[in-house]
């Protein structure tokens, strides 16, 4: 079966990968601006195409702990929400965490603290890659840019999932989950019926119980569990790291940004270079594994790198944290659901480029 | 005299009670006098007579019984507080031919996951919820649970739980029961021979009503807890059958029609 092109939602593309990719089963909670996700797998019913579980629990914690007690069963299982209905998560999300757990949670990101707004932001970029909830984790996090990207990263995060035992987020934001472009989808995959050799299916008598737990009460075999997991973060930083670079080459001056704010510096670079400002982006695709090395080396030929953000400055400390003093670094962000136009970007890149830049660390 | 070892003593002619092969042979944590132990010890029976090791899915909860996938040879997942009914949903939604149940006290079911009992009841989701209600947190130390009787002692009602300030003590058999969602509400306890009779007799209907997908069944034990009651053994149970049993009184609440 040939790729098919639609005209999508980011929302929209997500639930439809989510059912090509065979995924077992979704747990939602309805929050805007992510609904569609859930209104789009409960319209599809793919319970009669592909077999797969859709339900709306009573909350976002009991969905991410319906996506604990699945992905505990070795299934293919996700949840979406957004930042306020992330938050409730965040304790299932460590406890996934905590008992090596495969499973796909999707932050379309809005506007905080509180109930904040409905409006895009990224101000979730802490909560997302240094653990979110209780104790020592990371997850894998994505940031997707655009809708194409929305639906390619389902299948990727579910295989990422998998290959580590490790929960991974999609971090995207209202204006990819609302706007519409055309995506290619892939062909339905089948559901996949292998039952994996750690999974809660039943005792046979050819084998040990199976326990899913995040629970060890003695000291020294915790702390030998989290070193295990470090290892496993290690492995995944040296692995897994993607990124995209635009005109990075003779770049002076390096813009740091991803998902949307990623597509205005696009913008904001053509229109630099226009000016002949010899501007570059380095776009993260991981977020967690972050491109330390990579922005480590470039810091060797830029004369400086300015992070754009819809937040207060978030990703810019893991810019500062890669290049460790090598070149000079800035932010630029907007807040509350505000997001910024590629000429203000251009002008705090002048700003910055002067050192009169509003932003001081 | 020649010397006797336990061998000749266990002989299958002599033996009138055998330890289920569902359960470990490790040493259960539980307080000597607790009805966990009778209560795990039960539902392995039930668990090895119906031949359902190789399909069911347990579900702990965080509370005294955190560690029973230690002594019932099944898989088990273990749940954050309150969360057990969620997990147990997403477990047989996605393997409904697997028998599927939690097992939950007081502080679990009855206070920080009372959203998850009430909805996943509400769904009729076809698992089995056993819940042990001793009234108290014991594994906290003996803290004030949701099912604390009115005037009751603990070292969060240390002057009695007082119904002005501390509400009354809620009756999650009787509210579950009105959920349409559930076909089988029971309370039981296993303080007596033929309470661990009953209960037996119980589970075993609760097996049948989910392999026929009848919609969740409910059990409740009536137990005791000697060391959060500051008691022995004994006088817990007395205390058990003169207090507990009145509020909340032992036999069939909800029973599907035939």
């Amino acid at each position: 079966m040939e790729k098919e092109l639609r005209l999508m939602k980011g929302n929209e593309a997500i639930a439809e990968a989510a059912i090509r990719a065979g995924a077992d089963g979704y747990f939602g909670y309805p929050i805007t601006p992510q609904s569609e996700i859930l209104e789009y797998l409960m319209e599809a019913n793919p319970r009669e195409t592909t077999g797969m579980v859709v339900l709306q629990a009573e909350s976002e914690v009991a969905a991410i702990n319906m996506v604990y007690g699945g992905a505990g069963c070795g299934k293919k299982v996700m949840t979406s929400s957004s930042s306020p209905g992330i938050s409730l998560k965040q304790e299932g999300i460590t406890y996934i965490a905590g008992a090596e757990l495969p499973c796909l949670i999707v932050n379309v990101v809005r506007g905080g603290p509180g109930l904040g707004t409905i409006q895009p932001a990224q101000s979730d970029y802490f909560q997302a890659t240094k653990g979110g909830g209780h104790g020592d984790y990371h997850l894998i996090v994505l940031a997707p840019a655009s809708v194409q990207e929305m639906a390619d990263f389902v299948e990727m995060s579910f295989d990422l999932a998998f290959k580590y035992r490790n929960p991974v987020m999609i971090l995207s934001d209202g204006a990819i989950g609302q706007m519409m472009e055309k995506v290619y989808l892939k062909p339905q995959k089948k559901r996949s019926d292998e039952i994996l050799p750690w999974a809660t299916t039943g005792k046979p008598a050819t084998r040990e119980r199976n326990i899913i737990t995040s629970l060890d009460l003695d000291p020294e075999r915790q702390e030998k569990f989290n070193h295990k997991l470090i290892a496993k973060y290690r492995e995944i930083e040296e692995k897994e790291v993607l990124f995209e670079e635009f005109m990075t080459d003779d770049a002076e001056y390096l813009f740091v940004a991803y998902g949307t704010s990623a597509r205005i510096c696009q913008k904001a670079l053509q229109m630099a270079r226009h000016e002949g400002i010899k501007a570059g982006l380095l776009r993260p695709i991981t977020l967690f594994p972050y491109p330390k090395k990579r922005l480590n080396e470039l810091a060797d030929r830029v004369k400086g790198m300015l992070a754009v953000e819809m937040s207060a400055g978030q990703m810019v400390e893991d810019v500062m944290l890669s290049v460790n003093g090598k070149t000079r670094v800035s932010h630029y962000g907007r807040m509350g659901g505000m997001i910024p136009t590629p000429e203000e970007v251009l002008e705090n890149l002048k700003l910055f480029i002067k050192g009169q830049e509003k932003w001081q660390r | 005299m020649a010397e006797i070892n336990t061998n000749d003593i266990v002989r299958p002619e002599n033996l009138t009670y055998v330890k289920s092969k569902i359960l470990t042979d490790n040493v259960m944590h539980y307080c000597p006098g607790c009805g966990h132990s009778t209560a795990h010890r039960v539902l392995a029976e039930v668990i090895e007579e119906e031949d359902l090791q190789s399909r069911t899915v347990g579900i702990t909860p965080v509370g005294c019984s955190v560690l029973m996938y230690n002594y019932i040879d099944v898989d088990f997942q273990e749940a954050a507080h309150g969360r057990a009914p969620a997990l147990a949903t997403a477990v047989k939604r996605l393997m409904p031919e697997k028998f599927v149940f939690t097992y939950q006290g007081d502080g679990d079911l009855a206070a920080i996951g009372t959203a998850e009992t009430i909805h996943t009841c509400n769904r009729g989701e076809n698992i089995l919820i056993l819940f042990i209600n001793n009234g108290i947190y014991g594994m906290t130390g003996g803290q004030m649970a949701p099912t604390t009787l009115e005037g009751m002692k603990s070292s969060t009602s240390p002057y009695g739980r007082e119904v002005a300030t501390m509400g009354s003590p809620i009756k999650m058999a009787d509210i579950v029961a009105l959920l349409p969602g559930t076909c089988y509400v029971t309370r039981q306890s296993v303080n007596t021979a033929g309470g661990v009779r009953k209960l037996k007799r119980a589970l075993k209907k609760a097996v049948q009503y989910q392999n026929e997908k009848r919609g969740t069944c409910f059990i409740e034990v009536v137990s005791n807890c000697p060391s959060g009651w500051k008691m022995t053994p004994v006088e817990s149970n007395k205390w058990m059958e003169e207090n507990m049993f009145p509020f909340y009184p032992l036999g069939d609440i909800k029973v599907p029609a035939e």
